[in-house]
């Protein structure tokens, strides 16, 4: 059960990042769970590159034992990744508040029926 | 000749450059020439790749390591005939799209951005050439990201306020399904300790049924299958791509998907292996009734729908249930009518949404903003707009596989495969879905040529020649792939005859 | 010029002249010209062709391979031979009817009719010297396609809805029936090229031969076989010269032509020896119930496009009969109702310029104002029901010397039967345009005939009609070398 704690803490957090994201309907909610998923990736990938009692990877006999470091490297492309995911998502969210007027899915979604609404009624006029 | 060496490095480092390039120089006009050349540069590049995979023998592939590391321990850039195809096509799309950018962008994105819109382009670009040409499955995931996070952007700079909500639906799911790809490709590194897809391929035979194992393919499959647009996964690609701008559109209808395509064929048949794949899970008969469902579904959505572009929106997500169909086969003419489609299918959707674009030019009227393709303004326009009208017409014929389109010779193999698998049935189930396909274009000719306008939408012009006349070279492709096939269907043969194992 | 070059010259030239219609369209006349002179180029390439096959020759051209092992090629034999000639010889005619027919009633878009037209016969000529499955099935959809925007010509409502019956019949029978079995052919016989004798395996099980069979009958929806005949009324709305040359002579005879190419280079006559019975029930079934259809339809055209319907069934009833005789009989009566048919909706099409009539009860007395027009519609009307000294006689006299030598009673009887039915539903028509007296109405509108174009068209095909009845040697020639039989 220990040994295997790195990755119960992983897929829960996986879950419940998967779980906000489909869960709510606002959209900064909804950004704040997928960076909860993203995050239980960085820990899959981390955690089995830590050797106890390891040290980093020096080419001397003195360090015979060292973490593996590519997934370190690894996992640093993909927090970038994940923040350029955040700050896109943000800034969209952003743009949305001002055109729509709110952050809520439900609330974007009934406005978009309106417009189409009203432009079906425009079309049905004009014909 | 050092330059032919490094062809698969400038493949991508071409159309990476001309992004940060048009950025610093803030120019719009500088930006589209910039991008337009590296896009074409990159299409030579990938000319060149192709004669450079055509010397070599059947099976045989072009191996390039980044910066000198060797493989496995180092990046490989690897290029083989399947590569060199969906290379050419998603730089001759970007040059294309590009070249026809300058007259729909001017009028559909605001001025001080045009600058960005090109970067944007030509990261979107590089990512997807990226993904294409490296054999490193964690660059897999970094170039999907480079091309997945700049098509948000993309779209988002539709004019309808509707592209930004759209756009957000896209970020969220597209994270998602990278993010179970990274999933995925964290378990395989687990359990072989390389990233080298060829690597890992060697490695996988010992421990194909390991949990793990099975986990990173359920995690690839649904990751990759929400990129492709597979049906039920397809939600957020109707809305993308009508209320992106119409070049984006023609371009990410006619590559990205396809691109993800390729990641799925690479995993499954090169690093997987059929054995596990084919053999021991139920994958192919989810695979085969899921695409059955987005040939039926999406296509009998598509054909009531009253917005052009959204219409074949929904016609792409019908067609890549043909490509997947194919795929679900596990047979050579099976695979090989996936991929001749996939092929065949980016070049009739690129026309398409390239000519919708030029639609919505001609019929915008000065001054206001772009107006949407619905069927009621489209009224009598083949009068107006001739050579727009009947390239949408051709093009259309090719969804759905008129003999002597492009679309006949991907619809012909699969019927083959369909047969060879002993299911004859199937043969019935592609027909009759390209009925519907029938009939969706049949709505746009009746309204196109045979109503006429109504009144206070008469106005409308041809589209500017720079939009014409590569949309109508493209256009003349999907006749040339449907007459002289060497390119499509012979390299599409080959590539399948070295990928599965029945060919080899 | 080699035959080989001249069957190229002969596929090229309708699609030069389309071209050079398309170019010419700010000029009316020289537009017209470009496409009088095509036709007539075309016809004299392919009367060049006729003594090498004569002789024996089969001049080939591969165009492309799109297909490992099947290309598109292209093969004169002389079935195919016979329906090139018909095809290009009559576009000649219809040509100068097209002509007189379009001015006479201002029709709007001539230029794109005359293109499309050009086109549609480009088609044509590829179907009928198709080598192979694969080719004729692409100019067949071809053809569909590129006669949709003739059918829907006027854009009216009611254009728009026969446009779309016509395209959903021939669309969907041909992609969801004829491909497959297309398919099937390669599937099995790992080839599509038409060769003598037919090239599936002998040993080919009798069930497998039959659902084939009725992939490929029901698959040619041109071919008019009920219950796929719908999209042929539908097509009527189409201007005049559509109907006659298309949906009289090029487009329906496509469908024929494949049914017995079919049957005598796919099938050969020994592999369907019994697996072809049911098809004579149905072509006897679709022969009488049109004529049924055609004794009520009051409207000139609607009459004339069932008995077209009626007709077609006749050339798949001696395909089905596999007798030599009945064969060349069926190769005859695509000549015989070519001639026939064209000639009675030219003169349907004169009426309509001239007098504007459309129903068969408004004729009454026409004849003494257009005697030229009705003596026409006479003859064709006799070469319909099969009399001499028409054309008709002699194809319908193979047919039946065909059902006789194999006994196929059931047969002869349809035959006759729909003989007497062609009498009742023609012979009243030319009763009322000689003997009836005007109407009040009509007298009180006088009209001549119609414009002389149109007049000089239909008496050159009335004359072919009754010409070929004293000469049949050519057509009888080729059908022979088809059978090859001396």
């Amino acid at each position: 059960m220990i040994e295997h704690f790195s990755y119960i803490v992983t897929v829960f957090l996986m879950i419940a990042g998967l779980y906000i994201v489909i869960a709510r309907g606002n959209l900064i909610k909804k950004l704040v769970g997928l960076s909860i998923f993203q995050t239980s990736v960085y820990l899959l990938y981390l955690a089995p590159g830590k050797l106890l009692g390891g040290t980093a990877p020096i080419l001397a006999p003195a360090y015979g034992v060292y973490s593996n470091p590519l997934p370190h490297v690894l996992i640093l492309t993909a927090i970038v990744v994940g923040v350029a995911t955040l700050a896109l998502g943000l800034a969209l969210a952003v743009r949305i508040r001002e055109v729509y007027g709110t952050i809520e899915e439900d609330e974007i979604l009934a406005l978009d029926h309106r417009i189409e609404e009203a432009e079906e009624q425009g079309e049905e006029r004009r014909a | 000749m050092s330059l032919a060496t490094h062809l698969p490095a400038l493949q991508v480092v071409l159309p990476l450059l001309s992004a940060p390039l048009a950025v610093l120089l803030r120019h719009g006009g500088v930006a589209f020439v910039l991008v337009t050349a590296g896009a074409w540069a990159a299409f030579a590049t990938a000319i060149g790749l192709w004669l450079q995979v055509g010397q070599l023998e059947q099976g045989a592939f072009i191996s390039y390591p980044i910066g000198s590391w060797a493989p496995p321990w180092g990046i490989e850039y690897r290029v083989d005939r399947l590569t060199s195809l969906v290379l050419l096509l998603v730089s001759g799309m970007a040059a294309l799209v590009l070249t026809a950018s300058r007259a729909s962008v001017e009028r559909e994105i605001p001025r001080e951005s045009h600058y960005l819109f090109y970067a944007m382009f030509g990261l979107c670009l590089a990512g997807l050439l990226g993904i294409t040409i490296t054999a490193d499955a964690f660059n897999v995931f970094v170039f999907l990201e480079i091309s997945s996070l700049s098509s948000y952007v993309l779209i988002a700079l539709g004019r309808d306020r509707r592209a930004l909500a759209a756009a957000y639906r896209y970020l969220i799911m597209g994270t998602i399904g990278a993010t179970f790809i990274v999933i995925g490709i964290g378990f395989l590194y687990l359990m072989t300790g390389t990233l080298n897809l060829a690597d890992m391929a060697a490695r996988i035979g010992a421990i194909e049924s390991s949990r793990p194992v099975l986990a990173a393919l359920a995690f690839l499959t649904v990751g990759i299958s929400l990129k492709l647009a597979l049906f039920p996964l397809h939600q957020w690609l109707p809305n993308a791509y009508t209320y992106a701008p119409s070049v984006v559109t023609a371009f990410l209808a006619a590559t990205a998907t396809k691109v993800s395509v390729y990641v799925l064929i690479r995993f499954y048949f090169s690093v997987f292996g059929e054995s596990l794949v084919f053999d021991k899970l139920p994958l192919p008969q989810i695979m085969l009734w899921l695409s059955l469902f987005a040939m039926f579904a999406a296509s009998f959505t598509a054909i009531f729908q009253d917005n052009l572009k959204r219409l074949f929106a929904y016609s792409s997500v019908g067609q890549m249930g043909y490509i997947t169909l194919g795929l679900s086969f596990d047979s050579v003419n099976g695979l090989a009518a996936s991929i001749v489609h996939l092929f065949n299918h980016g070049i009739a959707k690129g026309a398409l949404f390239l000519l919708i674009g030029g639609l919505v030019l001609g019929i915008a009227k000065p001054g206001s903003a772009p107006p949407t393709p619905s069927f009621d303004r489209l009224a009598g326009l083949a009068k107006r707009m001739p050579l727009t009208c009947l390239g949408i017409v051709i093009a259309g014929l090719s969804l759905i596989g008129v003999p002597g389109t492009a679309g006949f010779i991907s619809k012909w193999y699969l019927i083959l495969a369909a047969l060879e698998s002993g299911q004859p049935w199937l043969v019935g189930a592609v027909l009759l879905s390209s009925l519907l396909a029938i009939a969706y274009l049949w709505r746009f000719v009746e309204v196109a040529y045979l109503r006429s306008p109504a009144p206070g939408h008469e106005a409308g012009t041809e589209a500017p020649h720079s939009l014409l006349i590569p949309a109508w070279l493209l256009v003349a492709g999907t006749i040339w792939f449907g007459l002289d096939t060497s390119l499509s269907l012979g390299s599409a043969l080959e590539a399948a005859g070295s990928l599965v194992r029945s060919g080899r | 010029m080699t035959p080989e070059t001249i069957l190229a010259v002969a596929l090229a030239l309708p699609i030069a002249g389309g071209l050079g219609i398309a170019l010419a369209g700010r000029v009316p006349n020289l537009r017209e010209g470009v496409t009088l002179s095509t036709a007539v180029l075309l016809f004299a390439c392919v009367v060049q062709l006729l003594d090498p096959v004569m002789l024996g020759g089969r001049p080939e051209l591969l165009l492309l391979e799109p297909l490992p092992g099947l290309p598109i090629a292209f093969r004169v034999e002389p079935l195919g031979l016979l329906f090139a000639l018909i095809a290009s010889g009559l576009w000649i005619v219809n040509s100068v009817y097209s002509i007189g027919y379009m001015r006479g009633n201002g029709e709007g878009h001539q230029t794109r009719f005359y293109v499309c037209f050009a086109l549609s016969l480009a088609s044509a000529i590829a179907i009928a010297f198709a080598a192979n499955l694969l080719t004729l099935f692409l100019f067949y959809e071809v053809l569909t396609l590129i006669t949709y925007p003739l059918v829907t010509h006027s854009g009216t409502d009611q254009a728009r809805r026969g446009g779309r019956t016509y395209l959903a019949v021939l669309m969907g029978t041909s992609v969801l029936l004829l491909l497959p079995a297309v398919l099937g052919v390669w599937f099995v016989a790992g080839t599509t090229d038409f060769q003598s004798g037919g090239i599936l395996p002998a040993d080919m099980d009798q069930g497998a031969v039959m659902m084939l069979l009725a992939l490929f009958l029901f698959g040619t929806a041109k071919a008019a076989l009920m219950p796929f005949h719908r999209w042929l009324p539908a097509a009527m709305v189409a201007p005049t010269p559509v109907s006659a040359l298309l949906h009289a002579v090029a487009v329906v005879k496509a469908g024929v032509f494949t049914v017995v190419k079919v049957v005598v280079y796919v099938f050969g006559l020994d592999t369907l020896a019994g697996a072809s019975d049911w098809l004579i029930g149905i072509a006897g079934f679709t022969i009488v119930a049109a004529s049924v259809v055609a004794l009520n339809a009051d409207n000139l055209k609607r009459r004339l496009a069932y008995s077209t319907v009626s007709q077609l069934s006749y050339v798949v009833l001696a395909a089905a009969l596999l007798a030599p005789l009945s064969l060349i009989g069926a190769a005859l009566h695509i000549a015989a109702h070519a001639f026939g048919k064209i000639t009675l909706f030219f003169a349907a099409g004169a009426i309509y310029t001239a007098a504007h009539k459309t129903q068969v009860s408004q004729l009454d007395g026409i004849g003494q104002r257009m005697p030229w027009t009705m003596t026409a519609f006479a003859i064709g009307a006799l070469s319909m029901i099969g009399l001499p000294p028409a054309v008709g006689f002699v194809s319908k006299w193979y047919i039946v010397s065909g059902a006789v030598a194999e006994a196929q009673w059931f047969a002869l009887t349809v035959i006759l039967l729909s003989t007497l039915l062609n009498a009742g539903y023609f012979l009243p028509i030319i009763y009322r345009a000689f003997l009836r007296p005007l109407s009040v109405e009509a007298a009180a509108h006088p009209h001549g005939e119609a414009p002389l174009p149109m007049v000089a068209a239909l008496t050159v095909t009335a004359a072919g009609t009754l010409a070929l009845f004293f000469f049949p040697d050519v057509p009888l020639a080729l059908a022979r070398q088809m059978m090859a039989l001396p």
